[in-house]
């Protein structure tokens, strides 16, 4: 079990499907546990290409 | 980065609105298959800020909406009897079977508790000892592992009286159905962000390399919708069809193994029962030998013949068949206070998301 912080709210959720985090991470919650770890890197080079996409017209 | 407010950014939607009409040259219809992607294109408005030329349809992506009358009227039945109790996730209490709910058994005095979290569920068979404790389980590959575990977990606490009214989908087989379907026409498949959490990219290899169409499974918030839109319309217009990941921060190809191997640890598929959709081959899952005791389908309780309401058209608008408003019932009848079907009881169904944004 994890303690994760829900914006602002403190929940306690099972890691039996997702047990490679840290704390400090993100997680997607799912009805009580915790289903994958947010990838930052990932999320910041979707954005990056989402700037792209959006300026280069 | 709060992964949240980056993915909402206005002039990067502007830009992406520009870049998908440039690229759009015919008209195509889309099939968001999530329910809860059908909520973020109604409450962004994606839908008017799209080419008229590109149509979205709403597909059968609502656990709750697809439960048949069946499962929801053996709940009933089962939870009429004085040593059963029922519980189950929020939405369903609402749900009309064929002539009740478990809402009206709940005021009639049946022992019915809304749970979150299937662990809830143990700890209440922990809790009454004197009582068969029934999980009505619903929900698709993102709900199944979680479902999956409760139960390893009863089978090695010795939990007697823990039991499973199992009716959990498979999404992979439903989308085999709907494009097997001469009803409807979809050029294009945005993918259940979680549901594919769990999944990866393998189990839809057969959209693009047996029907030829493309996938890409996105995220929830807007720009995650616009880009995922745009990833389909670029395929189309290519001529190509694979199946690709917008939401790579969540959504890896492998998806998550040890989820799927809770699942298969416990269930093997199943012809699966939809509302609308019907029976599907693969499309459910049945206890493995070894957890069949857990199975509440072995109990032997009469359930009354099924009945759907002649005029709810809740089949049809999961399929992408019918549109809300060709409902008679609609806002009329039909209304969130007042759900004639299940498709206006869910959050996640389509005349719910209709009534409330359209």
């Amino acid at each position: 079990m994890a303690t994760v912080d829900v914006g602002g709210v403190l929940r306690d959720i099972s890691l039996d499907l997702c047990q490679d985090v840290s704390v400090g991470e993100y997680v997607l919650i799912h009805t009580g546990f915790a289903i994958q770890k947010v990838d930052e890197e990932e999320a910041k080079e979707t954005l990056d290409l989402l700037r792209q996409l959006a300026e280069a017209i | 980065m709060k992964f949240v407010d980056e993915f909402r950014n206005k002039e990067i939607a502007e830009g992406l609105i520009q870049r998908i009409q440039k690229t759009s040259t015919r008209p195509i219809q889309l099939m968001e298959v999530c329910g809860t992607h059908t909520v973020s294109i109604f409450r962004y408005g994606i839908k008017s800020l799209l080419p008229e030329q590109i149509g979205l349809l709403s597909g059968p992506g609502c656990p709750v909406c697809v439960t048949p009358n069946n499962d929801i009227d053996l709940a009933i039945a089962l939870s009429r009897q004085k040593d059963v109790m029922i519980v189950t996730f929020g939405d369903m209490m609402r749900v009309p079977g064929s002539t009740s709910s478990l809402l009206k058994e709940k005021a009639g005095g049946g022992d019915i508790r809304i749970i979150y979290s299937s662990l809830e569920a143990l700890k209440i068979a922990k809790e009454n000892f004197g009582k068969k404790v029934v999980f009505l389980a619903i929900g698709f590959e993102t709900t199944s592992p979680t479902i999956a575990v409760a139960i390893l977990r009863a089978k090695e606490e010795k939990l007697h009286n823990l039991f499973f009214l199992n009716s959990q989908k498979r999404v992979p087989p439903a989308l085999i159905a709907l494009l097997q379907s001469k009803q409807v026409k979809i050029d294009g498949f945005i993918l259940p962000g979680h549901v594919s959490t769990i999944l990866g990219t393998k189990p839809y290899q057969f959209i693009s390399k047996e029907f030829g169409r493309p996938a890409v499974i996105t995220g929830f918030e807007p720009l995650d919708i616009l880009q995922g839109i745009w990833m389909l319309i670029k395929q189309i217009e290519e001529n190509r069809a694979a199946i690709e990941i917008q939401y790579r921060r969540i959504v890896h190809e492998e998806g998550n193994p040890t989820a799927l191997s809770k699942i298969y640890e416990v269930f093997e598929e199943d012809e699966g029962n939809w509302r609308g959709l019907g029976l599907i081959a693969n499309s459910g899952y049945r206890f493995k030998e070894s957890y069949r005791q857990m199975d509440v389908r072995n109990f032997d309780v009469e359930v009354e013949r099924p009945r759907e309401h002649p005029e709810c058209l809740c089949g049809e608008v999961l399929q992408g068949i019918k549109s809300p408003l060709e409902c008679r019932l609609f806002k009329k009848v039909c209304h969130p206070e007042n759900p004639i079907g299940p498709c206006m009881v869910s959050i996640e169904g389509t005349c719910h998301t209709y009534f409330k944004y359209q």
